[in-house]
């Protein structure tokens, strides 16, 4: 008799959404879904408004990563009014960009994912949470917690606050740098490196005991897209060209101009969720499924351009000779960025025109049609507005990180659950490792549906007549 | 005026006593001799219509709250500007501005320099009790240099007196009636298509909210400017 596992909710992750196994007669894994259950519109209430007030709607789509939404919402306005914008202009916000990357993949790897490799995947679920990681080992917590103030301390610091700053703004930013907040910023950045040195040390000690997870998380051939530095094909995550290399390392195309993605990515809908399922267009659906995000970044570059990030990611690609497939090095892939993050905002902030006045390019729309795309902490963020001849938005089309993913994570909910699961009885540790391949895209559901609230988890067992025979549902 | 012909009269506001000239306002008086009554419509340098109904004021032997913009004293007046009663009359016509459109402080160009969202901090206003309307209304962005976006118009008409008293061009008018009143251009046209419109601006500096506001300004850089307005004003009277 078959039957069908219920996860809902899906927990430790943004957004909501649920994950159903089916089990075929003999209690294997028969299939799994990833379904996203919220749906928000914000690609139609904007329709109507002033393209000036993009960025800071947009930003609205999220209040984790607010500021990569400012990022691809104002390019997409700059490319409307037809300006570049001053450099000084353009290096502010990739030091909020950047600040944002760290601050995010803390709350990713500290805060969500954390528990279940402090504590184990197997302990008890009332306990395997932030407090108990902050109970059981308070330096690690105390580190996330300070990587992120770091983090949100800047973007306020940079843009007046630390949620939606509305400093971000078509053509450029809205206030200068000043010479005491540079040096605010420079002060708080060795203590940064050494934390996000100090976490890499100790993820690289615990990582073996994680062989079966590395092994079987998300873990299978995929192609990667990210951008990557068009002068030396280094990281880049605020502007760059598109590269898709497939899980050998071969680059499958490059210099792909990110403003053209309609030529190359395309969008699939399922019935059983709102997530859509972007892919690579030459290679069709579903086989042109891509990786976005941390680990798809490392497996793109040349280099990280760093120092001290480029001797962590040489190591890092030096785990497998072509890309580095399992999705578990998300989270490795994350805290090196978080390095290359502290270290190129010092760089940017020791550029010599950082605190030049000149930081905004002022024009009327030129053109009736603007892309924005950049790199999110969770992948490729593309926004694309299409405006009327008085400047108000006709159209918007957002591609979010988390929806580049959809495809990898429901194959990977698959792999984890064929895996781990057998039988009748369902023990929770394999239903939180079904959850945790999850985490390791740090996925955010409400960005990628454009949706509201927070995420609830739904994981159930189903029958192959239909039937629900076990379910386990979380509140968020 | 000849202002050397005018009595003086004494009144009371609050307990306190004080003198005023016989043709000047409650709100007038109250705000020379340092009483705070909120306004919304009322503009230093405007005529004055008593739309907005903030500044009601109690008045000793008079049944009705009387607006005191448009009200003058009287010898022996008893005003009260604040009790019980006025405060949350004003937090309910407060409420109810916002409720009837579709004011979105955190992604409108005025956030931190709107009068609306200053009074609701006045009026001690946190939570929106009776339900929003949602009403669909359009934006206007055929000007070349303004827009209007009658999501944040409250119908205070500072536009429309500005325009006919201070500019003369009397571009701006109401339409429709209650709730469904909308401020017009010329004959319910497209603002960019406006013949007596000027393009001076003086509606968007007075505009209390971020109903009218210049293009490009992105979210809370609307600040607007009014120092000029009582400067037109006492020209276009002939003062000294």
């Amino acid at each position: 008799m078959s039957r069908t596992i219920l996860i809902d909710p899906v927990t430790r992750i943004e957004g909501h959404a649920k994950i159903t196994i089916h089990l075929d007669d003999n209690g294997g894994v028969e299939d799994a879904f990833f379904h996203v259950t919220q749906f928000r519109g914000f690609e139609k209430l904007c329709e109507g408004r002033p393209f000036y007030e993009m960025p800071s709607l947009m930003a609205r789509i999220c209040g984790i990563c607010p500021v990569s939404h400012l990022m691809a919402s104002a390019k997409a306005c700059d490319a409307l009014l037809a300006v570049q914008i001053p450099e000084p202009a353009a290096n502010l916000r990739r030091i909020m960009n950047l600040a944002q990357v760290v601050q995010s993949h803390a709350l990713s790897f500290f805060h969500l994912a954390s528990p279940d490799l402090l504590l184990g995947m197997d302990s008890d679920p009332t306990q395997r949470h932030i407090f108990g990681v902050a109970q059981n080992h308070p330096n690690l917590a105390r580190d996330g917690i300070r990587l992120r103030q770091f983090g949100q301390q800047i973007i306020e610091w940079l843009g007046g606050k630390r949620i939606h700053p509305a400093w971000v703004v078509p053509g450029g930013v809205s206030e200068p740098l000043s010479a005491e907040r540079r040096d605010q910023i420079l002060a708080t950045i060795p203590e940064a490196r050494q934390i996000a040195i100090r976490t890499l040390d100790w993820f690289k000690t615990v990582m073996d005991d994680y062989r079966e997870e590395i092994r079987t998380f998300a873990n299978f051939p995929s192609l990667f897209m990210g951008l990557v530095n068009s002068e030396d094909n280094s990281l880049a995550l605020y502007d760059g060209h598109i590269r898709i290399v497939d899980a050998t390392g071969h680059i499958v195309a490059d210099r792909l101009d990110p403003t053209d993605y309609p030529a190359y990515v395309e969008e699939a809908v399922e019935p059983w969720t709102y997530l859509k399922f972007p892919y690579y267009k030459p290679q069709g659906y579903p086989g042109g499924f891509y990786r976005v995000g941390p680990l798809a970044r490392l497996n793109i570059i040349e280099k990280c351009g760093t120092p001290l990030a480029d001797q962590e990611w040489a190591e890092f690609r030096s785990l497998e000779r072509g890309a580095v497939l399992s999705s578990f090095h998300y989270h490795y892939a994350r805290l090196i960025e978080i390095l290359y993050g502290v270290e190129r905002m010092e760089e940017l902030l020791n550029t010599p025109d950082i605190l030049s006045t000149h930081v905004r390019a002022y024009a009327q729309p030129n053109r009736s049609e603007g892309v924005g795309v950049s790199e999110a902490p969770r992948g490729t963020l593309m926004h694309h507005y299409r405006i009327d001849e008085n400047g108000l938005i006709q159209t918007a089309n957002l591609i979010i990180a988390t929806g580049h993913n959809n495809m990898a994570m429901n194959r990977g909910v698959k792999q984890v659950a064929r895996h781990f699961i057998h039988g009748e009885k369902i023990e929770e540790g394999m239903l939180n490792r079904v959850e945790a391949v999850i985490r390791t895209f740090d996925p955010c559901l409400s960005c990628s549906t454009h949706a509201m609230g927070k995420m609830p988890m739904d994981v159930q067992l189903i029958g192959p007549d239909g039937r629900v025979l076990d379910s386990v549902k979380r509140d968020a | 005026m000849n202002r050397g012909q005018v009595r003086i009269v004494t009144l009371k506001i609050d307990g306190k006593d004080v003198g005023a000239r016989e043709n000047e306002t409650i709100l007038e008086v109250a705000r020379e001799n340092g009483f705070d009554i909120p306004t919304l419509c009322h503009m230093e340098g405007l005529s004055d219509i008593g739309a907005c109904r903030l500044c009601l004021v109690e008045v000793k032997g008079s049944n009705k709250l009387l607006t005191a913009c448009v009200t003058t004293v009287q010898e022996g007046m008893e005003v009260t500007t604040h009790s019980p009663r006025l405060d949350s009359y004003r937090r309910m016509t407060v409420e109810m501005l916002f409720s009837e459109r579709n004011h979105v402080c955190a992604v409108c160009v005025s956030n931190g320099h709107c009068d609306l969202q200053n009074l609701a901090v006045d009026v001690g206003l946190t939570h929106i009790t009776v339900p929003y309307l949602y009403p669909k209304v359009s934006i206007d962005a055929s000007h070349e240099r303004f827009v209007l976006d009658h999501n944040r118009c409250v119908l205070c008409t500072r536009c429309v007196r500005v325009c006919d008293e201070i500019e003369g061009a009397h571009t701006w008018d109401l339409m429709g009636r209650g709730v469904k009143t909308r401020v017009i251009t010329d004959l319910a046209e497209a603002w960019g298509d406006s013949e007596s419109c000027t393009s001076c601006g003086k509606c968007v500096q007075v505009c209390p909210t971020g109903a009218l506001f210049e293009k490009g300004k992105s979210v809370a850089e609307m600040t607007k400017r009014r120092t000029f307005l009582p400067y037109l004003t006492s020209m276009r009277n002939g003062d000294e």
